[in-house]
């Protein structure tokens, strides 16, 4: 690694030890993680890390931009999430598929924190059949007018502009839409499993305007191309956010193990304390291999990044799972209580199973590139 | 391997499988995305594969499910960008 990028690293674990993981579980109770927060991140950067400079980003390249994600990731999941939604899924489509006044228009205000993106895809009867959304867009003159409903938008509670996939027919469009739109409303979703601090919401759409300049890439590309780019950038960034989890749920067992004493011995002593560990450890180490092969492949646009992106992200989400069960199994009684960061690490885990496609939709694509792969002697 | 052997192979290689294995074969100027065979990343994969193999960003004026519908189609697209390119 370049010695700028390992320094940038260095700091964001530092700002992460600082600024985040101090006030992780209040920003968990409390719901919502602080402005004040999201202002720091902006100013150092991190909301346009991996934009270009021209747009006010810091141009890091995948690989580095999924070690800053791991370090904000390790602290707390929603602020990661924002980074997630806001830099990865949203800031790199307009980024892909932007006009350049659109990008100038956008990125570099993103960048700096002053216009918060959310993603909105999801509604209550599409998730992962997203094709068969039903919020409609038509068009009116010189715009665009949206009606309809959607759900689980993380950050849409505080976005200032949501990137909203809607249908005309077959046609599925893409556009940015004003949060302050008239006929905009949006209500916050409480007491979710985790992520409870990523402003998740509902928004409705009825009878919104859209000015045709806001909308994104051509008409009928919503979906093949702005939908299927934006998750594969999420898919990036949650790769990351499984192995963060896993390690910092491999730290904390750790540490645990060798201060926790039972029958007259630090339970690390145990051989199956032991075990357990040694597994963790060897599923954080191929999950951060992972994680670095689909950084690097996708530096180098090789033509299966997409799918070792998705091998990444369904590996990590699983490991983080199991390694952060194991986690409050070796902090026993204490892993179940909030007293101690593994109990909200366990919960967040889960999220990751499920967001920027399940494990099983994945599943089936991984099948499919295998069979080519590995099938056809 | 030229132009269009290399997309030919790129095609068939991220055909899904199904039931009518034996039956895939298809020609130059035929829709692939018409034929069923591919699933819905593969319109993206094509557009990373063209980009990455042919070593151009294709503009988003020519990011058009037209331009990469057929063999015939991508092989004119990277004829165009190459000549755009030198
Ligand atoms: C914390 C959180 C944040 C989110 N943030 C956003 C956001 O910012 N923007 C956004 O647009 N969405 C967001 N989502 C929504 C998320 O993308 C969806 O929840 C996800 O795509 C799954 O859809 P679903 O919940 O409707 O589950 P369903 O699609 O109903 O799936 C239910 C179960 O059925 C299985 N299943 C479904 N179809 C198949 C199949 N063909 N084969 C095998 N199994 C199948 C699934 O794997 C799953 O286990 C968020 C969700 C959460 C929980």
């Amino acid at each position: 690694m370049i010695t700028e990028v390992a320094g940038l690293i260095d700091e964001a674990r530092a700002f992460a030890a600082m600024e985040i993981r101090p006030y992780a579980a209040t920003f968990d109770e409390e719901q919502q993680i602080s402005a004040g927060l999201i202002r720091k991140m902006a100013d150092k950067g991190y909301l346009g890390a991996s934009f270009p400079a021209m747009y006010n980003g810091l141009a890091l390249d995948a690989v580095s931009y999924g070690l800053l994600t791991e370090q904000i990731g390790k602290a707390c999941a929603s602020t990661r999430s924002l980074l997630t939604v806001h830099t990865s899924l949203v800031g790199e489509a307009i980024l892909r598929f932007g006009t350049e006044s659109q990008r100038m228009n956008w990125l570099p205000e993103m960048a700096a924190g002053n216009k918060i993106g959310a993603f909105a895809l999801t509604e209550p009867g599409a998730g992962s059949d997203a094709r068969s959304i039903v919020t409609a867009y038509r068009r009116h003159k010189d715009k665009y007018v949206i009606n309809g409903r959607k759900k689980w938008i993380s950050f849409a509670a505080i976005a200032d502009f949501f990137l909203v996939i809607a249908r005309n027919g077959t046609d599925i469009s893409a556009f940015i839409v004003d949060a302050k739109s008239p006929g905009v409303s949006v209500v916050p979703m409480k007491g979710l499993l985790a992520n409870r601090a990523a402003h998740l919401a509902e928004i409705e759409f009825c009878e919104v305007e859209v000015p045709e300049e806001n909308r994104l890439g051509k008409e009928g590309f919503g979906f093949t191309y702005i939908v299927n780019t934006a998750l594969d950038h999420g898919r990036y960034s949650i790769a990351w956010a499984g192995l963060a989890l896993a390690q910092e749920a491999l730290e904390a067992m750790n540490a645990y193990s060798i201060q926790r004493k039972q029958f007259g011995r630090k339970i690390f002593l145990h051989a199956p304390v032991q075990a357990i560990i040694a597994e963790a450890t060897t599923g954080v180490h191929a999950a951060r291999s992972l994680c670095l092969r689909a950084g690097s492949m996708r530096q180098t646009k090789h033509k299966d990044a997409l799918m070792e992106t998705i091998i990444a992200k369904c590996f990590t989400a699983k490991l983080a799972m199991k390694v952060t069960t194991d986690a409050v199994q070796v902090h026993g009684g204490n892993g179940c209580s909030k007293e101690y960061p593994v109990e909200r690490l366990f919960r967040e885990a889960k999220i990751l199973e499920i967001i920027e496609g399940t494990t099983q939709i994945h599943q089936e694509a991984i099948a499919e590139f295998s069979v080519r792969q590995y099938g056809m002697r | 391997m030229e132009v269009r052997e290399k997309i030919r192979h790129f095609i068939t290689a991220n055909f899904i499988i199904s039931n009518e294995e034996a039956d895939v074969s298809f020609e130059d100027h035929e829709n692939i995305f018409s034929l069923g065979f591919v699933n819905s990343m593969f319109a993206m994969k094509l557009l990373n594969y063209i980009e990455s193999e042919f070593g151009f960003r294709v503009d988003n004026d020519d990011i058009n499910i037209n331009n990469f519908k057929s063999v015939d189609n991508m092989v004119l697209l990277v004829n165009k960008m190459r000549g755009a390119l030198t």
